[in-house]
């Protein structure tokens, strides 16, 4: 094909560079490869990327007060916060404007909710001041004061300038249980209102007690589906997979039925005169619950992944270690266990992710105290409404995630995992 | 003709007839309809959507969405693709949602039925409870409700101390899992009278004690988040008190023949009406204007116990349709019944959700 040219430059057989040819070659197969993928990639844009992308810019957006005060916003420039007066009398003519216009757009709503989350009580100021304001006359500090006293308060003042910028931390803060007092300082909420902080290390432990039972209960169990004949591990492989393939809310609400206080376990147990009728365990609602049911629920998540890595363990490996005079345990420990570490990391980071982000799980079984970081998500997704709050507990959700692959990768390394 | 129901409609579309289904929907309207679901949108069904879906041949579907109804408007905004055409909601979230411009305004003189004497629908309806957005439906109350047959016959509670009271009514309660009347009833239990419990509220003091009353139950309290879970815990005998909405509690007594009773001391009532999702006006006017007129209203409270929110309905008011029992005495406003009744406070709510419902979320997690 090709041949050598005075000049010594390789080429092929139109004349071509063999370089250049080989080039087009390869970017043309590049193209066609990435043709292939391009319907992947286009997807996890469309439902991966950008909703990430958008969760993370809510988490800190902070449009309400710089649109919908934006006069307000431009008056307070000059005010010193710090110098214990109220803001003259054409800031209070500035937010009379803003007040007004916004009644009559409808855009307060938004306005009054955000600054509700940062202080109680501005809801109604807003709503009953935007109210008045429509016909409200010159002097306008008077108006606004007798439409609700909060304008006569400086938090209120120092509050709406804090937020006066597009972008906030307040949602941040507000999701490991801190705020910003009036000054402008970070400090922790009141101990009567702290709550996601504990939530958070619930969630890290809880998944951690989960990940190891199921390692505990599918390390023997993916151990026998490897080394069983086969038609005896088909029939256990079948078992295995017949719950994976239940639905998720089938499987948790019989957890409940077997579990509740009038369950069938409870039942049982009063029957076989083991517990008195009006001593029934409580073994759901509660985190107990939340674990039995989840460990259940993500038990195929890590015996899938050891089973293929015990599948590839010859056992003659085995064999050898104990006619080399290694004691059963000792041979256990020392060549089977190191082998199969590939299989429960990858059991093990795949089921305590999932169990992290798990969120119907919990909702049902874990009553109260079986709660999930994850429920308090959708309780500002859906009740309270409170976005982006919502969006800086999953981002720091996110976070964390992130974090825990990093060292996982560090210590272990992806490629040495096997899914199956 | 043949759009008797929507499970008769449902059938016919499974059963491969679909044809004719569909080319009477197609010429129908389709109205979402979202609502709270259980008996209270049975008594929708019965009182306004069978009959209109009869006589018009318009389609109604319900959506059991009205627990997360200002969620959903403003997602459904948020994401330019707006289902819902018209939504049962609790006139707090009306205001906020019509805040937000979520909401067509009403003009009710305009837009509604008068009374048949002629009485405008301004003066109509209860006193006060028409707002920019708002039509109201019903008075509901928000109760406790316990299982008679898990207290002695001749000791049975009566009142909100009792639901408070371990040694002498013991069992577990079944309570909402929101701030919103537990506060309310934790006072009254302490010794606030019903009309004082808003003041007292107000202050720190005041939230603290409620909090403390609330601690001496909190072990035995099973939280519940949907209307339809307290019946259900109350009948399995999980719970021996329900905090509950009235007509939930009624409809298991008279339907399902359970052992219920209600204790109407300090029951929190407030109203329950439609909006209308911004641009829908055009497509449910005429449903709207028939399903609030009072004889509508009066239909409505034979499936249910919820007192009409027309002055002029409450005449119309009889027997329940299926049981043929009186309704009087099983409705919030009788008088009986009403003694002791605290009127939810919309403003202070409106103020204090935020922050109470974050204190009461971290004293759950405690």
């Amino acid at each position: 094909m090709s041949e050598s040219t005075s000049s010594g430059v390789l080429t092929t057989a139109d004349g071509v560079p063999l370089k250049v040819s080989l080039r087009r070659a390869v970017r043309r197969s590049r193209f066609k490869a990435l043709l292939l993928v391009a319907p992947l990639l286009l997807f996890l844009g469309i439902a991966f990327v950008m909703p990430i992308f958008d969760m993370l810019s809510r988490s800190v957006a902070n449009p309400e007060v710089p649109t919908h005060l934006s006069r307000t916003v431009a008056a307070l420039e000059d005010w010193d916060s710090q110098s214990g007066e109220l803001p003259d009398e054409s800031t209070y003519a500035a937010l009379a404007t803003d007040l007004a216009e916004g009644h009559e757009n409808r855009a307060i709503g938004r306005l009054s909710s955000r600054l509700n989350y940062e202080q109680s009580g501005m809801r109604s100021a807003i709503m009953r001041s935007g109210m008045a304001s429509r016909t409200m006359e010159p002097p306008y500090k008077e108006g606004l004061l007798e439409a609700h006293e909060a304008w006569g308060q400086l938090e209120t003042w120092r509050l709406i300038k804090r937020e006066s910028s597009p972008y906030t931390m307040s949602y941040y803060l507000a999701a490991v249980d801190m705020k910003l007092s009036p000054e402008g300082a970070i400090v922790d909420v009141a101990d009567n209102q702290k709550i996601y902080q504990a939530l958070f290390w619930r969630t890290f432990w809880m998944s951690g007690v989960i990940t190891l039972l199921t390692l505990v209960l599918g390390f023997p169990i993916a151990y026998l589906l490897a080394n069983l004949p086969l038609r005896k591990s088909n029939l256990l492989m079948i078992l295995v997979l017949l719950p994976f393939w239940t639905s998720l809310l089938v499987r948790t609400t019989t957890w409940i039925a077997i579990l509740q206080s009038q369950g069938v376990l409870n039942d049982m147990m009063v029957a076989l005169g083991v517990i008195a009728d009006d001593a029934r365990w409580q073994m759901i609602h509660n985190k107990l619950g939340t674990i039995i049911a989840m460990t259940h629920i993500l038990l195929p998540f890590m015996i899938l992944p050891l089973y293929s890595v015990m599948k590839t363990i010859p056992s003659s490996y085995m064999h050898a270690a104990r006619s080399l005079g290694g004691k059963p345990f000792l041979s256990f420990r020392r060549v089977y266990f190191p082998l199969t570490i590939p299989g429960i990391a990858a059991g093990g980071i795949l089921v305590f992710i999932l169990s992290i982000g798990y969120y119907i799980t919990p909702a049902l079984v874990g009553g109260q105290s079986g709660r999930f970081i994850t429920n308090y998500i959708a309780y500002h997704m859906q009740t309270s409404l409170n976005w982006g709050l919502a969006a800086a507990i999953a981002s720091i959700l996110l976070f964390v995630v992130i974090i825990f692959y990093l060292v996982f990768n560090r210590l272990i390394g992806v490629d040495k995992v096997k899914l199956g | 003709m043949f759009k008797k129901s929507m499970l008769h409609h449902a059938i016919l579309a499974c059963s491969g007839v679909s044809v004719l289904g569909m080319a009477a929907i197609v010429q129908a309207e389709e109205l979402n309809v979202v609502s709270w679901g259980g008996a209270y949108s049975m008594s929708q069904q019965k009182a306004y959507h069978d009959p209109w879906m009869e006589k018009t041949g318009d389609e109604i579907i319900n959506i059991d969405r009205s627990g997360n109804a200002l969620a959903g408007l403003r997602s459904q905004f948020e994401a330019g693709n707006v289902t819902w055409d018209l939504v049962d909601m609790l006139p707090a979230d009306a205001m906020i949602a019509c805040a937000e411009g979520l909401l067509e305004p009403i003009d009710h003189d305009a837009m509604l039925a008068d009374a048949p004497d002629g009485t405008p629908p301004s003066e109509d309806f209860v006193e006060g409870s028409l707002s920019e957005c708002f039509i109201p439906q019903i008075v509901y109350s928000n109760i406790v409700a316990f299982n008679t047959e898990m207290f002695p016959e001749d000791d049975q509670p009566d009142s909100i101390e009792d639901v408070f009271d371990l040694e002498n009514y013991p069992g577990k309660r079944a309570l909402i899992r929101k701030p919103i009347n537990n506060l309310e009833w934790a006072l009254v239990a302490d010794g606030v009278a019903p009309e004082d419990v808003y003041d007292v509220l107000e202050t720190e003091e005041g939230v603290q004690r409620a909090f403390d009353k609330l601690d001496t139950i909190k072990d035995e309290v099973i939280w519940w988040e949907e209307g339809s879970q307290p019946p259900q815990l109350l009948a399995d005998q999980e719970v021996a008190f329900g905090s509950a909405y009235n007509g939930r509690i009624f409809n298991a007594m008279v339907s399902e023949d359970q052992p219920f009773e209600i204790i109407w001391d300090a029951q929190v009532f407030e109203l329950d009406g439609w909006v209308v999702p911004a641009g829908k006006l055009d497509k449910v006017e005429d449903f709207l204007y028939w399903a609030t007129d009072t004889q509508r209203l009066a239909d409505q409270a034979k499936y249910i116990s919820y007192g009409p929110a027309r002055e002029s309905s409450n005449a119309l008011v009889s027997t329940h349709a299926e049981t043929g029992i009186e309704m009087e005495t099983h409705m919030p406003t009788y008088p009986a019944n009403f003694e002791t009744a605290i009127p939810k406070n919309d403003p202070f709510w409106a103020d204090n959700n935020d922050e109470l419902t974050r204190r009461f979320n971290a004293w759950l997690a405690q």
